[in-house]
């Protein structure tokens, strides 16, 4: 069912180590870098085939003059095959920052790199689009917004038929759409959103694959909230996202992980998620997180956890809108395989990405807070033991998993019959013995609930040495009051 | 994290969900000192929450993810080198030795291609805007009286008396190039002798910029105006015709002073 994904380590001799180290460096910039609300990343397009071919990575610096000589070659060149060498030149000097740096400053050579794109050689086209893709991806703002003249041209191209053209000049407005701001506000009004919306229904995977990619750049914009999402809200463009989001066997993985994020900004973002609902969001959504359950059992394939990720979100944010009550009809958010999928997933998060825990138990807040129906089930699917065993994976996760359990709790005796006795007491019993105030505090609004609605609760309690555990806290500020409060409940009833 | 065995046959079974037990809360529950209150919880775009997994996501996107090799659908490239071979369509000579090159080369010049003047064009929509102002007689009647002139960029849809009204409002609106190559002028509509500009790719002057030109001279991309007009270029064959089309030629003289 899933296509493969067609990733590529690319290593080119360096170790394993090597690429962990990398990897490590690259993990903190990041971190840094969205604590800043600075969280930029560009793609690039190289074609490793033809690296190969035409000899090997070194990359060339090249120089004003032998710039300036490949460009009067690759225009007015007599033999064609001579010209598309000298292209071919240019864009392999022209991966390297100098070179990028150089051909700007360079009067005339955008124009005509821009003159060569649109000239009726096809191959020229293509080389000189290829070029203007490695300025593209260049971290200096000046070589990137180099670009600018050339942007009205590449929208005009995705209306085309030539798949890889078109994929080239996706990635390179992706590049371009998160350079900033100003680059923005020129492609707008140029018609980036009709654009891309008539390109979605390109038959071809390589192709969405780099439209969902331009367009979680541009969704991520600062402004898209203002700006963006509600241009691209008011397009056909939602409603093809979700088709290409429906489980089945024409789902791919590479094209649905970018539209599962742009998606997510859209939603988180809070413009018109009332509207997503009316179209479905909530079922395909629903029935996706099912199918990735299945998959994840099926298959080790490095990469369902890009997917879930957002589909998690999205699912979560959508069901705190007064629309998801509201919208009747056979929705499966009221089935409990919901429920089931998300404990796999939850498993399967915890073996591989366990910093993903959260979210997947966030989602699992959102459905059952309000929801006797699935508290039920999370009972009669014999899933409280497992959500227990999470308590010993971090803080977060703990606070997280004992405030589900206060959800099923607070529903009343029924609901607390089930709880107990089991693993619970011995749990609590556990984390009062921790320092972390917030899990303790939840411990504590746990117990409550259970003194409060399960006879024998306090005694039990009372048995285990539960007063002992409860003197720990009995100074901390935050915690004081409420072990008090339980104290008293665990003694005089 | 060990999993009850139903639940994956439940997975895999049919939708429903159990009957919901009762309900029966005591007010006394969550009051002070004690504080939960059972509540779904948003998280923002920028919320902290979301780091890990928006970390995760960059990682991916700057490709340090190491994925899997599986099978690819098909070469990210057709970038394998076959013997060489020909274009097929009549009149056209070039080889290639890439699957990837042919089909770009196909689709530019040979995919939206206009039959009366063989013009090539870089999507089906120009191509129609193309036909109805240069080949389609009624366009020209109907332009006398109302605004026939569509906007170019997708999704709008303003229409104007004018193709320079539409440049205009492509320059001003929608910030586009005031030399964008696909937006010329028909022949006829102005004098020989002004050029400008906006006179890239007159089409009686075979070796201009035209870019959509099938077999004509590779475009000027560099200013130097007053562009020159260059004799005929050899490659033209003699089936691209210059304003020899029984849709061009001198109509009503009403047109020309509205030009000025």
């Amino acid at each position: 069912m899933w296509s493969g994904r067609r990733g590529l380590l690319r290593s080119s001799g360096c170790g394993v180590e090597e690429l962990r180290c990398r990897r490590r460096e690259r993990e903190a910039a990041l971190r840094k870098a969205r604590r800043e609300q600075q969280l930029v990343s560009k793609r690039l397009l190289r074609d490793e085939a033809t690296e190969e071919a035409e000899g090997g990575c070194v990359v060339v610096i090249l120089g004003e003059a032998e710039i300036q000589e490949f460009l009067r070659l690759a225009q007015r060149g007599t033999e064609e095959k001579e010209r598309e060498r000298a292209l071919v030149s240019l864009r392999r000097g022209l991966q390297h920052p100098e070179t990028q740096q150089t051909f700007i400053r360079l009067e005339g050579s955008i124009r005509t790199l821009v003159g060569l794109l649109t000239s009726n050689q096809a191959l020229l086209q293509l080389e000189a689009a290829r070029c203007l893709h490695e300025l593209s991806h260049s971290e200096q703002s000046a070589v990137a917004e180099a670009c600018l003249p050339a942007t009205s041209y590449l929208l005009t191209y995705l209306s085309g038929h030539s798949s890889d053209f078109i994929e080239l000049c996706l990635y390179t407005l992706g590049n371009l759409i998160v350079e900033s701001e100003a680059v923005r506000r020129q492609l707008l009004p140029q018609g980036i959103v009709p654009a891309l919306a008539a390109c979605i229904q390109s038959p071809h995977l390589t192709v969405l694959e780099a439209l969902g990619y331009a367009l979680s750049q541009l969704l991520q914009a600062k402004e898209a909230p203002e700006k963006i999402i509600p241009l691209v809200l008011g397009s056909t463009l939602p409603q093809h996202i979700l088709q290409l989001l429906q489980p089945g066997p024409k789902l791919n993985l590479g094209v649905a992980v970018e539209f599962a994020w742009c998606l997510h900004y859209i939603i988180c973002s809070q413009v018109n998620n009332a509207l997503l609902i009316t179209q479905g969001a909530l079922t395909t959504l629903g029935l996706l997180l099912l199918d990735l359950a299945a998959a994840v059992q099926r298959t080790e394939d490095a990469g369902l956890e890009l997917l879930v990720c957002p589909v998690v979100r999205c699912l979560s944010n959508l069901l705190t809108e007064a629309a998801a009550e509201t919208v009747g009809g056979p929705m499966q958010l009221r089935d409990e395989r919901v429920l089931a999928a998300l404990f796999i997933l939850l498993q399967f998060f915890l073996h591989k990405q366990p910093s993903l825990l959260p979210e997947g138990l966030w989602l699992l807040n959102n459905l059952t807070a309000n929801s006797p129906s699935f508290c039920t089930s999370l009972i009669s699917l014999d899933l409280i033991e497992p959500l227990l065993h999470l308590l010993s994976v971090s803080n977060v996760v703990s606070v997280l998993v004992l405030t589900v359990l206060c959800n099923i709790a607070e529903k009343g005796p029924a609901y607390c019959q089930h709880l107990w006795p089991g693993l619970l007491l011995p749990t609590l019993l556990d984390t009062l013995a921790l320092s972390d105030t917030e899990v303790v505090g939840q411990s504590l609004e746990l117990l409550q609930l259970l003194f409060l609605y399960q006879p024998g609760a306090a005694q039990a309690f009372l048995q285990q040495s539960g007063l002992q555990a409860l003197q720990r806290h009995e100074e901390v500020a935050q915690l004081q009051d409420r072990v008090h409060a339980l104290q008293q409940t665990a003694l005089h009833g | 994290m060990q999993l009850p065995p139903a639940l994956h046959a439940r997975l895999a079974g049919a939708p429903g969900a159990a009957a919901p037990l009762p309900v029966q809360r005591d007010s006394l529950a969550g009051n002070a000192p004690f504080r939960f209150a059972a509540r779904q919880v948003r998280f923002p775009r920028e919320h902290e929450f979301f780091e890990d997994g928006d970390v995760q996501r960059h990682l991916y996107l700057q490709d340090v993810i190491t994925q899997v090799a599986a099978e690819p659908e098909r070469p990210r490239r057709f970038s394998a080198r076959v013997p060489e071979f020909t274009c097929q369509v009549a009149g056209c000579c070039q080889a290639f030795d890439t699957l990837e090159d042919y089909e770009h080369h196909y689709h530019t010049l040979h995919g939206n291609v206009c039959s009366s003047c063989k013009r090539a064009f870089p999507s089906g929509h120009l191509l129609d805007t193309h036909i109805q102002e240069w080949h389609d007689s009624l366009f020209q009647i109907l332009a006398e009286r109302q605004d026939m002139y569509q906007c170019l960029v997708e999704g709008c849809t303003e229409k104007f008396r004018t193709s320079r009204d539409r440049k205009e409002h492509l320059v001003t609106h929608h910030l586009y190039p005031a030399d964008f190559r696909f937006d010329k002028p028909r022949k006829g509509r102005r004098p020989a002798s002004q050029v400008s500009t906006e006179a890239i790719g007159e089409d009686w002057a075979p070796s201009e910029g035209d870019a959509m030109e099938v077999c004509s001279e590779q475009a000027e991309a560099h200013p130097e105006p007053p562009r020159e007009r260059r004799v005929y270029s050899h490659r033209i064959p003699s089936t691209v015709c210059f304003g020899q089309g029984a849709s061009r030629g001198f109509k009503s003289t009403k047109k020309r002073s509205k030009r000025q």
